[in-house]
């Protein structure tokens, strides 16, 4: 076991599947020479060459659209999206291309990629540089859309994506990447797409979170606990799409009383969802209201700090409502 | 600027037998008898959407013929009946798509009609979206190169899809890393409606070409032998490491865009009926008897025969099963799909 934040789980992760299968390669904008603006691919270039570590031209649709062709040709891409707020010129190739290859072929082709997409707030990234994508591609049948949020889920997840033999989309949240510390093995081990994960059990409600808000549900509670003697079970979606909807009912069926804590605009956001899930196949094992906390339905958060905090929830305000959801 | 091909191609001169070009011949008025039936079929209500092809059998067949099967790759787009034909797919093949069966071999009745794929042929599926294939050939390319094969890849379009930003960035990347790609333009002068003067400033695609330090050929897309000149000359180069090239093939549309187009409102009568004072078809003909490779007699026999054979294969495919309507679910994922 090792100590590691999750930049360098997922740097350490991806260094290490590079090692061993030569049919790897990465590609984006600075992942050459630069490393990657957070640093996930440091030293590849040295190490692997620059046929294996391509620094593209500045163009997202073509970053894409060229990990398609060489998933089709033999090879494993890990394409990065330098800031996920960057993929929008994509859009047409994640959505018509990437997530359909498989099913508009009958099953004939299939799409062997990631792509990397850094997102998420909390680091002064204002309008673009801070949003979160995952509603956008969590409709789209046929894609993979995954949101570790601790070393230990980013480093076996991304083992589990590179492995996939479809198209995986890897969302890491930047505030995490140096925020989030903790244990990894040493050894290769995979964390499977899909299940969602009891990140800590309680009997009291139930919080379902991703992402930055994971770990404010996980102050909020920690503090419920001792401040309040709260009982708070908090679930870590970790997969976005295909969503694992047994695990949350298991636990708000349990509790009796769930809150969907996500910082993407809250209209149609991936929180959405969970809730109306919620709604449709636990409404009468609820004992409370559903509580949902998202972001507003603005653009994106400011760049000023106090902007920046107007728009994210944090761990005060999650406690908040938890409190008042207890108590109900 | 583009080079422009005006020598007259002689066949012997570019390595082609008297049995290779009665062959292209063949497989351009396939092209056209499935074109023609398939019009047919629409207008009986058996086939709700057609994507012609007439007009381009040249440039198609030309182009398509210096690939080879099990060794290149083809990246086609909708209209290319005839490059499907040289890759390997069937007329039956064709009708399966057009009647939406279960045995259609690009989609099992999932895409519309002409939406080409299939693994075992090389031939990459594609989408709706145009010029979205573009990324694709040259990131297959690039693969192919990365794997030290001696393979290339063919990539088709028409002059529309150049005005995709798309386009640009996959020509761009093939540039700066000398991919083993051959760009193929089959310029109609028309994007459904919309006219070459509206779609670029410039007279011909091929000169964008040195925007991205690769070679760019305009060539009589009507000549099929100079068609096959040119990509002859791109996949050598393609083969030989030297990277890609973007080919021109000036063509026209006889059809509509489609069969649910009407191009009436944009063409007058008098220029489709000029331009088809330059169909391919005839103009092979004209070389194959002054080539004293076939007789005039011929002609009629030879269309005669293959009718008869793509009517037989229209009837296979329309007595083919329709697709289960519990496959809609089907083939999101692997875990799906049975080993």
């Amino acid at each position: 076991m090792t100590e590691k934040n999750v930049v360098t789980a997922i740097h350490d992760t991806l260094h290490e599947r590079m090692a061993a299968d030569e049919r790897l390669v990465v590609l984006g904008e600075d992942v050459g020479a630069r490393g990657g603006v957070f640093r996930v691919t440091q030293g590849f270039l040295e190490e692997f060459g620059e046929r294996r570590v391509i620094d593209t031209p500045l163009a997202e649709g073509a970053i894409v659209g060229l990990a398609v062709g060489m998933a089709l040709h033999g090879l494993l891409p890990v394409a990065e999206i330098e800031f996920a707020d960057f993929i929008h010129p994509a859009f047409d190739q994640m959505v018509s291309e990437v997530a359909r290859m498989r099913y508009r072929t009958n099953g004939d082709f299939g799409l062997p990629m990631v792509v990397r997409a850094p997102w998420g707030g909390g680091v002064h990234g204002a309008l673009y540089h801070s949003q979160s994508i995952e509603a956008f591609y969590g409709h789209v049948p046929g894609l993979k859309v995954v949101v570790p949020s601790t070393p230990y889920d980013a480093a076996g997840m991304l083992r589990s994506a590179i492995d996939d033999p479809d198209p995986v989309l890897f969302l890491e949240h930047k505030r995490t990447y140096r925020l989030i510390s903790g244990e990894v093995p040493d050894e290769p081990y995979t964390v499977p797409i899909g299940p969602a994960d009891v990140k800590r059990e309680g009997t009291d409600l139930t919080a379902v979170a991703y992402g930055l808000m994971l770990h404010h549900c996980l102050e909020a509670a920690q503090r419920l606990d001792q401040e309040h003697g709260i009982s708070v079970e908090v679930v870590d979606v970790r997969t976005i799409s295909p969503l694992d909807r047994e695990t949350i009912l298991a636990s708000v069926r349990k509790t009796g009383k769930a809150i969907v804590v996500y910082e993407d605009n809250r209209t149609y956001g991936a929180g959405a969802e969970i809730v109306a899930t919620i709604a449709e196949e636990a409404m009468f094992d609820l004992d409370g209201p559903l509580v949902r906390i998202g972001g507003p339905d603005v653009p994106a958060m400011g760049f000023a700090s106090n902007l920046e905090h107007a728009f994210m929830p944090d761990a005060d305000l999650v406690f908040e409502r938890m409190l008042e959801l207890a108590r109900f | 600027m583009a080079t422009r091909v005006t020598r007259r191609p002689i066949h012997e001169d570019l390595g082609l037998s008297a049995d290779d070009i009665r062959s292209m011949y063949r497989t351009m008025v396939t092209a056209r008898l499935v074109d023609e039936a398939s019009f047919r079929l629409n207008r009986q209500g058996k086939a709700a959407f057609v994507v012609p092809v007439s007009g381009h059998e040249g440039c198609q067949v030309g182009t398509a013929w210096a690939l080879e099967r099990g060794r290149d790759v083809w990246l086609p787009y909708y209209r290319d009946v005839a490059v499907v034909l040289v890759a390997g797919m069937t007329p039956c093949d064709i009708f399966l798509g057009l009647f939406a069966k279960a045995d259609d071999p690009s989609s099992a009745g999932r895409q519309m009609p002409s939406h080409w794929g299939s693994r075992r042929l090389g031939i990459i599926s594609h989408s709706s979206p145009i010029a979205s294939q573009m990324p694709h050939a040259s990131g297959i390319a690039y693969a192919m190169k990365f794997r030290g094969e001696d393979s290339a890849v063919g990539c088709w379009f028409g002059e529309g899809a150049t005005s995709e930003g798309i386009w640009h960035e996959a020509l761009n990347f093939a540039g700066i890393h000398e991919v083993p790609a051959i760009f193929v333009c089959e310029n109609n002068h028309y994007a459904i409606s919309v006219a070459q003067s509206k779609q670029m400033a410039v007279e011909n695609v091929a000169d964008r070409a040195a925007g991205y330090g690769m070679p760019g050929v305009v060539v009589d897309g009507n000549d099929v032998l100079a068609c096959y000149a040119a990509m002859k000359d791109a996949v050598a180069r393609a083969r030989a490491g030297e990277g890609p090239t973007l080919i021109e093939a000036k063509t026209y549309r006889f059809f509509p865009h489609t069969s649910d187009d009407d191009d009436r409102t944009y063409r007058s009568r008098e220029e489709v009926e000029e331009a088809k004072h330059h169909d391919p078809i005839h103009k092979f003909e004209h070389y194959l008897r002054d080539a004293g490779v076939m007789g005039k007699d011929e002609v009629e026999p030879i269309a005669a025969e293959i009718k008869a054979d793509v009517d037989r294969q229209i009837d296979d495919a329309w007595n083919a099963p329709d697709p289960d309507p519990d496959s809609l679910l089907r083939h999101l994922y692997a875990e799906d799909d049975p080993a």
